[in-house]
């Protein structure tokens, strides 16, 4: 059922067979009710990417990740997850996915290794296979010493490393992970981030995750900004910061008025001296080929020099005239929005 | 987007360095053999938890004990002996209490996958690339062992009140509970697949549970009611569970075995009666399970 995940050196039929991309969405809709959660969205993912959906909560992301791992159905357009239709074919895609949602999906009073093994069955591993398979992965996670335990027992931190294990045991081609720091602490978000860096290195698995983190997007191949369940941009980060257009430089001199006047005749860019001595602030294109070109028209002492590139915060703002923090969906979309609250409701 | 592309051509396979070893594809196997491990995992999974939580155990048998020591012991000085003949109040609830155990247990076992949605671990189940046949049989059957063992940890109180029971009768005993229990664990699955929070299980307490409990002739005989009690209690399936219990623990003569205008059903057709009620709750259970919202 399974196809054998391809591995070693690149062979030109290996990428005839990739072609496809592993994840495939076209024109999808979501609707609950009246209320529409993902509104015509479409994009595709490449083989071994790690590609990011960044909004703010209640944006669609979660609904969106629902209907790719067939817990829901689309209510239009069309998705496939590793050559699979989600709707037509929903075992072919569950075999080829893991999943590591936004809340725990641990049974509490399993111990870690019993977490790990009820999904190995699930996934049509056998004994030999299951051991083989899941010790390296608990020694990589770091939970070697704790399988045995309960996962009542376990940290946040912990649990969410289990998890993840748990969604590469049976060597899923697209591995998606919801929100997957969600609630953790700084560090134990590094931490997670350090395991997903490995992971992507050994296993090379596909990576779809969504995050309403900055940070996290930062670490995206590509990454799409997803506002009021529709794509506003899509592309790198570092395209995306670069289409805001403009870095900000700012230089603080012995006279910053004389630095601005000296620019502005010799580089034709006006400044704008930033009160209280805090410097001189320019809205460039290049930043930091500015900088040097700066230098050779001033006469006066530079003490510091600050380039500051747009963040993804500019870049969200530029897509939707909104802040991120001021996009966050009232709490009644959310609830509608979450297939976890809507459960089996019928109709 | 040219330095993109570049970027991602360097993560393509075969950047090549250590490997996790990766498990050999799982050999094609039939659909049947797929179920059946399914089955085999979820029902594991209900024992686990069962053996791990003895609270649960202990407050599963907390209200029976306090039927038949306290309840019974105090009715059965007023009834004397039942219309039956033969036996005593305690005696004659003995069977019904062994019976309510079991429902008690099978329908908030059942109920939990309520609390496995809130607790989100039956999205991991709904992920997973099985049968939704499988994963309910194997709830039912984990369920069902569960309540059954419960059940049977009561038959052990059947010397405190004076019924004697040989070899035989506990074999014929067993089979009887693990039905009963697989019945109303299919028909629990159901009121939660319908069932969306865990407020709503007060609920299930008040209009399903104890009505089922009470209209069943767990605690009285079911003979010489008035008429809409005779009528109900026939209707209630609960009833068709119970009675071959009683007249397996307390023999024909003295169980006052269920009749429907004087006809005795007999035991077959009560047993077919519940195991196809219960098939048909499977089948409804499989259905809102297929149903992914």
């Amino acid at each position: 059922m399974l196809e054998k995940r391809i591995r070693g050196p690149p062979v030109g039929s290996i990428f005839v067979a990739l072609a496809s991309g592993a994840v495939e969405v076209d024109g999808l809709v979501k609707r609950f009710g009246d209320f529409t959660a993902v509104d015509g969205i479409s994009f595709s993912v490449e083989p071994g990417e790690l590609f990011g959906f960044l909004g703010p909560n209640g944006a669609g992301k979660t609904t969106t990740i629902s209907v790719l791992c067939t817990l829901l159905h689309p209510s239009g357009g069309r998705a496939r997850v590793a050559g699979h239709d989600v709707l037509h074919d929903r075992n072919a895609v569950r075999s080829s996915i893991g999943l590591v949602f936004q809340e725990t999906t641990l049974d509490d009073y399993l111990t870690g290794e019993e977490n790990l093994r009820f999904h190995a069955v699930l996934y049509g591993l056998h004994g030999h296979d299951i051991r083989r398979r899941m010790d390296p992965l608990l020694d990589m996670v770091g939970l070697t010493d704790w399988a045995g335990q309960q996962t009542r027992f376990y940290s946040g931190g912990m649990k969410r490393r289990l998890e993840i294990a748990r969604g590469l045991l049976h060597t899923p081609k697209i591995l998606f992970l919801d929100e997957p720091t969600l609630g953790l602490d700084p560090q134990t978000r590094v931490h997670i981030w350090d395991y997903v860096d490995e992971l992507r290195r050994r296993e090379r698995t596909t990576m779809f995750l969504t995050t309403h983190y900055m940070d996290e997007a930062e670490r995206c191949d590509r990454i799409a900004i997803i506002d009021r369940g529709r794509i506003v941009a899509i592309d790198s980060p570092d395209a995306l910061k670069a289409s805001v257009g403009v870095d900000t430089v700012t230089i603080e001199t012995a006279d910053d008025v004389t630095a601005r006047d000296e620019i502005a005749r010799g580089l034709g860019v006006e400044g704008e001296v930033l009160p209280d001595g805090e410097g001189l602030r320019m809205r460039v294109p290049d930043g930091e080929a500015f900088v040097p070109r700066v230098f050779e028209h001033l006469t006066v002492g530079v003490r510091n020099v600050n380039v500051r590139r747009p963040s993804l915060d500019d870049v969200f703002i530029r897509y939707t005239g909104r802040e991120m923090r001021d996009a966050e969906a009232g709490g009644v979309d959310q609830f509608k929005a979450n297939p976890m609250v809507r459960g089996w409701r019928r109709g | 987007m040219a330095t993109t592309d570049a970027r991602r051509a360097e993560r393509l396979p075969g950047a090549g360095d250590t490997h996790v070893e990766h498990a050999a594809p799982p050999a094609p196997e039939g659909a049947l053999i797929r179920n059946l491990r399914t089955i085999g995992m979820v029902w594991r999974r209900e024992i686990i938890r069962f053996r791990r939580t003895p609270a649960r155990m202990v407050s599963g048998l907390a209200q029976p004990i306090l039927f038949l020591f306290v309840l019974g012991a105090g009715i059965k000085p007023l009834v004397g002996e039942t219309s039956a003949g033969g036996v005593d109040f305690q005696q004659f609830i003995l069977p019904g209490v062994i019976a309510m155990s079991v429902l008690f247990s099978s329908l908030f076992s059942a109920i939990s996958i309520v609390w496995d949605r809130e607790f989100g671990f039956l999205c991991e189940m709904l992920v997973a690339p099985v049968s939704r046949t499988g994963l309910v049989l194997g709830k039912a059957a984990g369920s069902g062992t569960v309540a059954a063992a419960q059940g049977l940890l009561l038959v052990a109180a059947a010397p405190i009140v004076g019924v004697h029971l040989d070899a035989l009768q506990i074999i014929e005993v067993i089979p009887l509970l693990m039905l009963l229990a697989f019945a109303l664990t299919a028909f629990g699955i159901v009121i939660a697949s319908r069932m969306q929070r865990m407020e709503s299980f007060q609920m299930v307490m008040g209009l399903v549970v104890n009505p089922m409990l009470f209209l069943s002739g767990a605690i009285f005989p079911l003979a010489g009611l008035a008429t809409w009690l005779a009528v109900v209690t026939r209707l209630n399936p609960a009833t068709y569970g119970i009675d071959p219990i009683r007249r397996v623990m307390l023999g024909e003569s003295d169980a006052a075995p269920l009749t429907i205008n004087g006809w005795v059903v007999p035991i077959w057709t009560e047993v077919l009666i519940v195991l196809s009620l219960g098939i048909a709750m499977l089948a409804l259970a499989v259905r809102s399970f297929q149903k992914t919202e």
